[in-house]
């Protein structure tokens, strides 16, 4: 059972994107920070365990050659071995900034080159894996950013190419042992999966093809793809051979974000039919086989949801933004 | 963020726009021959070739502002007449009621049936006039062959582009609050049963498959909502069953058009960003409007056919009042072209704008500069 928390208001609405909440943990400090997307701004607010909002910031996309105010398709932090990143994504490029919003430390913009005349460019898909981050963009390439401990010599190291279509989201997990064989998933707006081996130079392990439906939320955990699609379903897949395991008929709309608690293995999915699911993952210890438990479904009335996660690692506590809606709402488990 | 939304806000914006006139004619009881009239005469302007040619064109959405300077135009396309009052309920309600369409679309591209809806009854408004009619098919035809073979991601990005146009409205409207579709906090309802999307599965099933991809297991769980399988996927064809009521007429002579002002938007921070737009900007627009209305041909009154007013609201002393109470944060306040500088710097726009004659006023003999800021005013 979970109770609704007090909301945290916000600046302004959160736009109808996917993945359209950011939240970074910091236990040590007993605070909680979240990143919501409005539109040409994003915000960026730190809470007290009750809810209590303490200081925003808002950010904005970086002006550059145009018709009107870019918008922000994205902001995410990027937890890296010897420093926190928030890395905002949008129409014109990509912006990096110490954690609290303070200092753009990397300005990208990105090469709209030959482009055909009906294709919008954009940034989109945002995650970090070891001091690499990596961004997708509405061209289907991948870009890896090698991130050095600190100051702001960032460089791209490289472009992946994989897809075809524009990139929803990234996933990534720190390597599973030795011998583990996949570290990141890339997920397109044609349901395509990408799963590769990070390193100085990524290796493109397997393609899991999607059926032209998007798939805009992507999570990986213990060598499982967990993706949401955007007919509701949530599938699981071995992410070193993309042989599926599990298919949920969750949602009856498009699933707009996905969350993972790793240490628990709970998955939370959220979609625009107003509803939040949490699953419970598991091995099967007979089969090895990834099983999945339905454990928790919450409707968030009226509400098109777009974006939802876990705020704590015991994924006892989660968030929710949805479109038009100028608060973040919180619930707690009971 | 898509680049192929405006022919398909314009269109239904459109739709909605005849819905409510054809509502309010009848109301008002303009003589069904003039009314016959102003409807052929807008949809007639809306349709044409070259205006169509402009819309199609890849481009960015501009600000409701913009698009609600052509929505003028287009209104004031025949003998017909609306006070500012009138004109900014009408821009309310289209803009409500498209909102409202494109959010319960049950799939991204339903947004096209929706479309389609639409045209289907302009069609029935303009059924006597052959050449009317054939333009309106052209348009069904550009549409088929520009989103027909779109793919499930274009559309959820042409989805997400609409909601952002729409972003933060929240008049409330007395149909959709009586037919409860909306809270009386200005929000929509969003029903949690149901037909599912077509190509969706109803929730609550979960499938474990073996390695060779059998299926080893099934679970049940309890989704929350009552959703049931969709019958039938609606038509995309010239003619068919498009299934989907979204984009229908809901109005009707016992169905009357009423707003209620003081739903107002909360969010003033993200609406004082839109009105101290900055001057490119507005300069873009300025462009934006020349070409789009540039392609509009206008229908000069041939002869001396009187024109009339129309009012969106049930008696003068309610438009007057309605005038007086707008809330500050809902002003459309049409594109403010300040100087004759910017004018003489758009003389595209500067033509277009001399095109349009308003039949009560005299002319003046003024400066022609003069001229245009005070027909500009008089939006």
């Amino acid at each position: 059972m979970f109770r609704r928390e007090r909301p945290i208001p916000l600046r302004g609405s959160a736009a109808p994107l996917c993945n359209n909440l950011s939240v970074l943990q910091v236990p040590s400090r007993n605070l909680t920070h979240f990143g919501v997307v409005h539109g040409p701004s994003a915000q960026l607010l730190s809470a007290a365990p009750e809810g209590v909002p303490l200081a925003q910031r808002q950010l904005h996309a970086k002006e550059g050659a145009g018709v009107s105010p870019p918008l922000i398709t994205q902001v995410h932090w990027c937890v890296l071995p010897f420093r926190v990143l928030l890395v905002l994504t949008s129409h014109r490029g990509i912006q990096m900034y110490e954690s609290d919003g303070s200092v753009m430390v990397y300005w990208h913009a990105l090469d709209s080159g030959d482009v055909s005349p009906v294709q919008a460019v954009f940034a989109r898909g945002i995650a970090s894996i070891g001091r690499f981050i990596c961004v997708g963009t509405w061209s289907g390439r991948v870009l890896v950013f090698d991130i050095p401990a600190k100051g702001p010599n960032i460089v791209l190291s490289e472009e992946l190419a994989g897809h075809q279509t524009s990139v929803t989201d990234i996933a990534t997990e720190p390597a599973q042992g030795q011998d583990c064989v996949a570290d990141v998933v890339t997920a397109d707006n044609s349901g395509l999966l990408c799963v590769w081996r990070s390193g100085p130079k990524f290796k493109l392990v397997t393609q899991i093809p999607g059926f032209g439906v998007p798939c805009p939320s992507v999570q990986l955990w213990h060598g499982t793809v967990a993706a949401g699609y955007g007919d509701g379903q949530v599938r699981l897949y071995e992410a070193s051979t993309g042989t599926l395991h599990v298919q949920i008929s969750a949602h009856a709309r498009a699933i707009c974000a996905l969350d993972l608690a790793p240490e628990v293995g709970k998955l939370l999915s959220a979609a625009e039919d107003t509803f939040v699911h949490i699953w419970k993952l598991s091995r099967s210890p007979e089969s090895g086989h990834t099983e999945v438990e339905h454990c928790h479904g919450e409707c968030v009335p009226d509400t098109q949801v777009c974006g939802a996660r876990f705020c704590d690692p015991s994924g006892s506590s989660f968030a929710v933004t949805g479109y038009d809606l100028a608060e973040i709402l919180r619930f707690s488990s009971v | 963020m898509s680049l192929r939304t405006l022919p398909l806000l314009f269109l239904n914006l459109g739709g909605e726009m005849l819905y409510i006139l054809d509502q309010r004619l009848r109301a008002q009881n303009i003589p069904a021959d003039k009314a016959r009239k102003v409807l052929n005469d807008i949809i007639s302007t809306m349709f044409n070739r070259k205006f169509m040619e402009e819309l199609f064109k890849p481009q960015e959405l501009y600000s409701k502002k913009a698009l609600r300077t052509v929505y003028d135009r287009l209104a004031h396309a025949s003998i017909m007449r609306l006070n500012q009052a009138s004109m900014d309920k009408l821009y309310d309600l289209m803009t409500m009621a498209f909102k409202y369409q494109v959010l319960l679309c049950p799939r991204p591209k339903d947004v096209l049936l929706v479309t389609f809806n639409h045209l289907d009854a302009i069609k029935g408004f303009i059924q006597d006039s052959p050449a009317i009619l054939q333009q309106v098919e052209e348009t069904f035809q550009q549409l088929t062959d520009r989103y027909g073979g779109l793919s499930d991601g274009e559309f959820q990005l042409i989805r997400q582009t609409l909601l952002i146009f729409f972003q933060d409205l929240h008049i409330r409207v007395s149909i959709f609050l009586k037919d409860k579709v909306q809270n009386s906090n200005g929000r929509f309802v969003l029903p949690v049963s149901g037909p599912v999307p077509w190509g969706t599965e109803v929730p609550g099933l979960i499938r474990i498959f073996t390695d060779k991809g059998k299926e080893a297991k099934k679970v049940e769980f309890k989704h929350g909502g009552h959703y049931v399988t969709a019958p039938k996927e609606g038509s995309f064809e010239l003619y068919g069953d498009r299934v989907l009521k979204l984009g229908t007429n809901m109005y009707s002579m016992n169905r009357p058009v009423e707003t209620h002002m003081s739903g107002a938007s909360k969010n003033l921070a993200s609406r004082t960003q839109e009105i101290i737009a900055p001057n490119p900007l507005a300069k873009e627009e300025l462009n934006f409007l020349a070409r789009l209305m540039g392609g509009m041909e206008i229908k000069k009154p041939s002869g001396p056919e009187p024109g009339f007013r129309l009012n969106l609201f049930t008696t003068d002393e309610e438009e007057e009042q309605a005038a007086l109470t707008r809330p500050e944060e809902l002003s459309y306040e049409v594109i403010n072209i300040q100087a004759t500088q910017d004018l003489q710097r758009n003389k595209e726009l500067a033509r277009i704008m001399g095109e349009f004659e308003v039949t009560e006023q005299p002319k003046h003999s003024a400066s022609k500069g003069d001229d245009l800021l005070a027909m500009m005013d008089g939006f």
